[in-house]
């Protein structure tokens, strides 16, 4: 019931994001999701993608700093309230949210939000006690 | 104007067996009195009576600042606590600072090298003296104090800080010559102007600037801006203080040493072969008439150059150079020595891993400011934005609790800081002086 998702540390200089993406392009690799949290010095790069090994092995290659995290990430239905209740059920369990990012998906039905937990296995249990649509990873890197 | 025109007018050669004879003296005391240097003189299998001309000082061994650590707080003290009046003590490279011992003959010799100095810089009987050299354990403070009461010119003890009320104590009491560090004069100097205080109002004539690194560039924004004539000092604690050389204001042009307690040598850093004058290189030097902390060929890791060509103003003393660098990698920042090394293990301390990092000292304005550029591997990288940012924190606060400095932490790629020959490149300094 958890994604991979790897991260990218990223000065911030002209040019170093599209030299990411040149690099996973180049080796064929497919960007499911991705967000970029950054302060005045430097920015985190935050993807999904088809193939992480291969994502993480061609970075390394080129010295990118990589690391390996486990997100959750959950279908909703893409309508008004629909990130609401999610957001809802973590808070009444008392769940905290590290960071997180959404994408919506081609069909335009759903959206799939990315979610950043410190207790991962606590959260995924939450959610699907709550009747939330968690996506297996291996369906969200074909998707 | 010259203070003990006996010594400081000798001819060379009168000078030169006057320091013989004391080098003699020292060079048997030490021996007899310190453990440390019989060691190092038993090592190099050298007796203090085998020093028959100036040129065999060549023959003795160095000693270091780590030997002075090595020693630390008074092994190096040649006389009983007892005979030792006075203690002063400079910043020092591992949290200990070194430590060094007057005693009274000490001190005597002190101020009358500092009433050289400070007449050397045009300064009479008749003249108040701004010293704002910081008064403590650095010796700039009470050295420039016990001059100025030593050749009889009024003395207002201000010691550093408080800028405004400094300002407010030069227009109310119309001192005529100022002590301080180049970068405290200039500073100075723009507090007085916000405070619409004009230099050219008050009644300076002259400086005696020192304590760090400075240029000829600053000479002339600091002659310009305070309205005054600026002249260069050196010293170290370690030799005794400020009063080892200063500019003569006739000239401007070198420091001169005073020989007569200093014997200066210019060695090449890594062949630690004697240099002929004319040549830049490491400045050592000899006491030869301290009692409580003589030190025998001291590397100072001061850059500089001897001229020994006579000045106009009459002295016969050797003049050096400016201090034109080091030859370690200490960096002075807002008047406090930090060693890359330092920073190094601070990092070390505080994420557990060996760092590669860079230190990048610019000037902004009047103030060093000090960044220090960490690479983020995978061992020290996380997703989360706040992790590396609180890591940045403790880094400096680490860094300012440890060496006393504030800098700014940056994170950097991985292999991003540039190396040459496969070694990172530790210090960028990009401060114009």
């Amino acid at each position: 019931m958890k994604v991979e998702q790897i991260s990218i540390f990223l000065e911030n200089k002209a040019g170093r994001l599209a030299e990411v993406t040149g690099i996973l392009g180049a080796a064929g690799i497919n960007i499911r999701a991705l967000s970029l949290a950054d302060t005045s010095d430097f920015g985190i790069l935050r993807l999904i993608v088809n193939d992480h090994e291969k994502a993480k092995e061609v970075l390394k290659e080129h010295g990118f700093t990589v690391g390996r995290t486990e997100v959750v990430a959950v279908e909703v239905e893409d309508r008004p309230g629909g990130l609401n209740r999610i957001l809802q059920v973590l808070f009444d369990a008392s769940i905290n949210v590290e960071y997180m990012y959404a994408f919506v998906q081609q069909s335009g039905q759903n959206a799939v939000l990315i979610f950043r937990f410190d207790d991962i296995d606590n959260a995924v249990a939450v959610l699907s006690r709550n009747d939330v649509t968690v996506i297996e990873g291996q369906r969200l890197y074909a998707m | 104007m010259i203070y003990n025109e006996e010594y400081e007018t000798m001819p060379r050669e009168a000078l030169e067996a006057i320091q013989l004879r004391r080098l003699q003296t020292t060079v048997t005391r030490v021996y007899n009195t310190v453990s440390f240097y019989r060691k190092s003189f038993d090592e190099v299998g050298i007796k203090p009576d085998q020093v028959r001309s100036l040129d065999d000082l060549r023959n003795l061994p160095f000693t270091y600042k780590d030997d002075l650590r090595d020693n630390y707080p008074f092994g190096m003290f040649s006389v009983p606590m007892d005979s030792v009046v006075r203690i002063h003590a400079s910043s020092g490279t591992t949290g200990k600072p070194t430590v060094v011992g007057y005693t009274a003959r000490d001190i005597k010799t002190w101020s009358e090298l500092m009433a050289r100095t400070l007449m050397a810089g045009g300064v009479t009987r008749g003249d108040i003296i701004h010293n704002a050299y910081g008064y403590g354990l650095f010796t700039g403070g009470l050295g420039f104090h016990y001059g100025a009461e030593t050749l009889g010119a009024s003395v207002i003890p201000i010691s550093g800080g408080n800028t405004k009320r400094q300002v407010m104590i030069m227009t109310d009491f119309g001192p005529t010559i100022l002590t301080c560090t180049p970068s405290y004069a200039l500073l100075m100097a723009e507090v007085a102007e916000e405070m619409g205080v004009d230099f050219k109002g008050l009644k300076f004539k002259a400086g005696i600037f020192g304590a760090e690194p400075w240029s000829e560039q600053m000479r002339e924004e600091i002659e310009r801006k305070l309205n005054l004539k600026a002249m260069d000092i050196y010293g170290l604690s370690e030799v005794i203080g400020p009063g080892v050389s200063v500019e003569c204001i006739e000239a401007q042009s070198g420091l001169h040493i005073f020989e007569d307690h200093f014997i200066p040598e210019i060695i090449d850093p890594e062949t630690e072969e004697n240099l002929p004058y004319g040549t830049p290189g490491e400045l050592v030097f000899t006491t030869v008439t301290k009692e409580a902390f003589p030190i025998i060929r001291y590397r100072t890791r001061d850059i500089s150059i001897l001229h020994p060509e006579p000045c106009r103003c009459g002295r016969t003393m050797v003049r050096m150079g400016r201090v034109r660098g080091r030859s370690d990698d200490m960096l002075i920042i807002r008047g406090i020595n930090v060693f890359p090394s330092q920073i190094e293990s601070v990092i070390m301390e505080t994420d557990g891993v060996e760092p590669h990092y860079q230190l990048v000292v610019e000037r902004e304005g009047r103030m060093d400011t000090l960044s220090v550029m960490v690479e983020v591997d995978e061992r020290t990288f996380s997703d989360e934005v706040k992790n590396l940012q609180t890591r940045e924190r403790s880094l400096e606060k680490n860094i300012k609790e440890t060496l006393g400095v504030s800098a700014k932490v940056k994170l950097v790629e991985a292999k991003s800081i540039q190396r040459s020959e496969g070694k990172a490149v530790r210090v960028i300094d990009k401060r114009e002086i």
